[in-house]
C-alpha cells in the first residue's frame, strides 16, 4: 500500500497533542500531513511558529493554491474551510460553518478522500464535539485507512468516541502509539518521493 | 467527469460559467444539493436543473457562497486607513468598486469608513455580484440583529471613531442601514467571468472571491482588474489571496503584503 497524504482533525486538547506528534515524527518522515485544528476565527499564527520550532519537520499555514509535498505538516488558517483538490493543491472556502465550525473536519476529510481515495490516512484524535466524525467516514468508504485516538487517553474523549461509533477504524490507539504506527508506515511505504530523489 | 458536464449544461442553458471554478468546492456544494434533494446521481441532478428553472436558481444559490461580514479582518481596514486614505484624498472624486459584494456588508462598511474620513461626499461605490438575490438584499440593508455584536467589534477593532450603533436603526430581529450610507452606493449585476471591464476604479476591492476560481480563472479575473484601475489606483485582496501566481504580479508593488493591499505601476 502506498499511501499519498495524511490528514488529522482535532479540537480541544489539541495544543497538547499535536506537540506531542510533531515533535515526535523524525527529519525524515515523508507523507505530507493536513491538519485541522479549531480555533478561534481571531487567532494568529504564532503557535504554528511555536510548533515549528519544536518539530524536525516543516510546520507552516496551508495557502490557498499550494501544491502539497512531502516532509511538510500543513494547518489550516483559522476561519476558513480548508480543502484538497484532485490536483493535490489546497483550496478555501468560506463557506457557512459546519458543525459550528471553521475550518471543519469534515470539509477537509471528505475533500481528501475524493483527492485521495485508497492512499488517505484520516486519524480523529482529542476534541469535544463530533465534526471529524462524516468526513472519517468517507475516508472509509473511498479505501482509506481511519485510525481513532483511544477516548481513555484524549484530553477530550466527545470527538473520538463519536468517530468510533461510526465507523470501524483500522486502529485505536493511545498518541504515542499512533505516533509509532505513522512512523512505521511512512517507512514501509514505497515511497514515489524517495525514487524520484534517487533519478 | 459527470459534474463538468453538469456545468457544461449549466453554461449553454443559463449562461453562467462555474467551468473553472474549484473542483473541490463546486463537488461539495453540488452534493450536498443532491442530498438534499433526494437525489441519487449527478445526472438525475443535471436533468432536474435543466428541466426546472426554480431549482436551477437553487443550485445557483449553493455555488454562490454569500458569506460575508461588516469589517471583516479588522486589520484591513485599519491599514486601508493609513496607508490608502492619504492615496484617495488626492482625488477630486473617488470611484470605488466591490467585487462579488455578497450581501453587502462590505460596501456598507467601506461607506461608513469613507464618511468618517471626509471623503463619501465625493464617492461613489459600485458594488457588484452576479447573485441577484444577494444583491437585492444588499439593496435593502437590513441586516440581522444576531450578528451586530460581532460586527460592533470589528468596528470598534477597526480603529472606528463613532458609536457603531449611530450607523443603524434597530427593528425588532433587524438592523436598518441609514439612508446616508447607502446615498452613493450603487449595485449592479456584474459576472467576473462573462462580463467586461467596469469602471475606471480608484480602489478595486475583491476579497474572499477569487479563491473559489482556478488559477486560470484567477489570471483571468486579475487582468480584468487590472485594466478597470487607474494608473496608480488600488487593489485589495483577501487575506488569503495573492497575486504571486499570476501574470501581472510584476505590474504592482506592494502598498501592504500582508494585508493583501498593492498598487498598479504607474
Ligand atoms: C464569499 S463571498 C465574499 C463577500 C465579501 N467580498 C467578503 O469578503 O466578505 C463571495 C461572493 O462572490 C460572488 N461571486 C462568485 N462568483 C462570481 C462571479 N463570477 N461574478 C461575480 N460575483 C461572483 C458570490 O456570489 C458571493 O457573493
Amino acid at each position: 500500500m502506498n499511501y499519498e497524504a495524511i490528514v488529522i482533525g482535532v479540537s480541544s486538547g489539541g495544543m497538547n497533542a499535536m506537540k506531542i506528534l510533531f515533535s515526535a515524527l523524525p527529519a525524515d518522515f515523508n507523507i505530507p500531513i493536513t491538519i485541522v485544528q479549531h480555533i478561534s476565527p481571531r487567532s494568529d499564527n504564532q503557535w504554528i511558529k511555536l510548533l515549528n520550532d519544536k518539530s524536525n519537520l516543516h510546520i507552516k499555514e496551508a495557502d490557498e493554491k499550494e501544491k502539497i509535498e512531502p516532509g511538510n505538516i500543513y494547518i489550516s488558517p483559522p476561519n476558513y474551510h480548508l480543502m484538497i483538490e484532485r490536483d493535490k493543491t489546497f483550496s478555501l472556502t468560506i463557506d457557512e460553518r459546519v458543525n459550528f465550525a471553521r475550518p471543519s473536519i469534515d470539509v477537509l476529510f471528505e475533500s481528501a478522500a475524493e483527492a485521495y481515495n485508497n492512499n488517505l490516512i484520516g486519524v480523529v484524535l482529542t476534541g469535544s464535539n463530533n465534526d471529524g466524525t462524516k468526513g472519517i467516514k468517507r475516508i472509509k468508504e473511498c479505501g482509506g485507512l481511519a485510525i481513532i485516538q483511544n477516548p481513555e487517553t484524549a484530553e477530550s474523549s466527545y470527538m473520538p468516541a463519536s468517530a468510533i461509533a461510526a465507523i470501524k477504524p483500522d486502529y485505536i490507539l493511545s498518541l504515542e502509539d499512533i505516533t509509532e504506527l505513522l512512523i512505521k508506515i511512512d517507512k514501509q511505504n514505497n515511497n514515489p518521493y524517495e525514487l524520484n530523489n534517487q533519478k | 467527469m459527470e459534474i463538468s458536464l453538469l456545468l457544461e449544461a449549466v453554461y449553454q442553458k443559463y449562461g453562467y460559467d462555474f467551468r473553472q471554478y474549484s473542483e473541490a468546492h463546486i463537488r461539495r456544494r453540488i452534493m450536498n444539493r443532491m442530498v438534499m434533494s433526494g437525489l441519487e446521481n449527478v445526472s438525475q441532478l443535471q436533468a432536474k436543473v435543466l428541466s426546472d428553472e426554480a431549482f436551477a436558481s437553487k443550485l445557483l444559490q449553493d455555488l454562490s457562497i454569500t458569506v460575508t461580514e461588516m469589517f471583516r479582518d479588522p486589520s484591513f481596514y485599519r491599514s486601508l486607513k493609513e496607508n490608502v486614505i492619504p492615496i484617495l484624498k488626492t482625488y477630486p472624486f473617488i470611484k470605488i468598486w466591490h467585487a462579488g459584494c455578497a450581501t453587502g456588508e462590505e460596501a456598507y462598511s467601506m461607506a461608513i469608513l469613507m464618511q468618517e474620513e471626509g471623503l463619501y461626499e465625493r464617492t461613489t461605490i459600485y458594488a457588484t455580484d452576479f447573485n441577484q438575490q444577494a444583491l437585492n438584499k444588499a439593496k435593502e440593508g437590513i441586516f440581522s440583529n444576531g450578528m451586530i455584536k460581532e460586527y460592533t467589534t470589528n468596528y470598534q477593532l477597526s480603529g472606528g471613531k463613532e458609536s457603531f450603533s449611530s450607523y443603524y436603526t434597530s427593528n425588532y430581529d433587524n438592523v436598518i442601514m441609514n439612508q446616508s450610507l447607502k446615498k452613493n452606493i450603487v449595485w449592479a449585476n456584474h459576472n467576473l467571468v462573462t462580463d467586461s471591464v467596469f469602471a475606471e476604479a480608484h480602489l478595486i476591492l475583491c476579497r474572499n472571491v477569487l479563491i473559489y476560481f482556478d488559477k486560470n480563472l484567477q489570471n483571468k479575473v486579475q487582468k480584468l482588474f487590472y485594466n478597470s484601475l487607474i494608473n496608480g489606483g488600488i487593489l485589495c485582496l483577501g487575506s488569503k489571496e495573492s497575486l504571486r501566481f499570476t501574470d501581472l504580479y510584476d505590474e504592482y508593488t506592494d502598498v501592504d503584503n500582508k494585508q493583501r493591499i498593492f498598487k498598479k505601476k504607474y
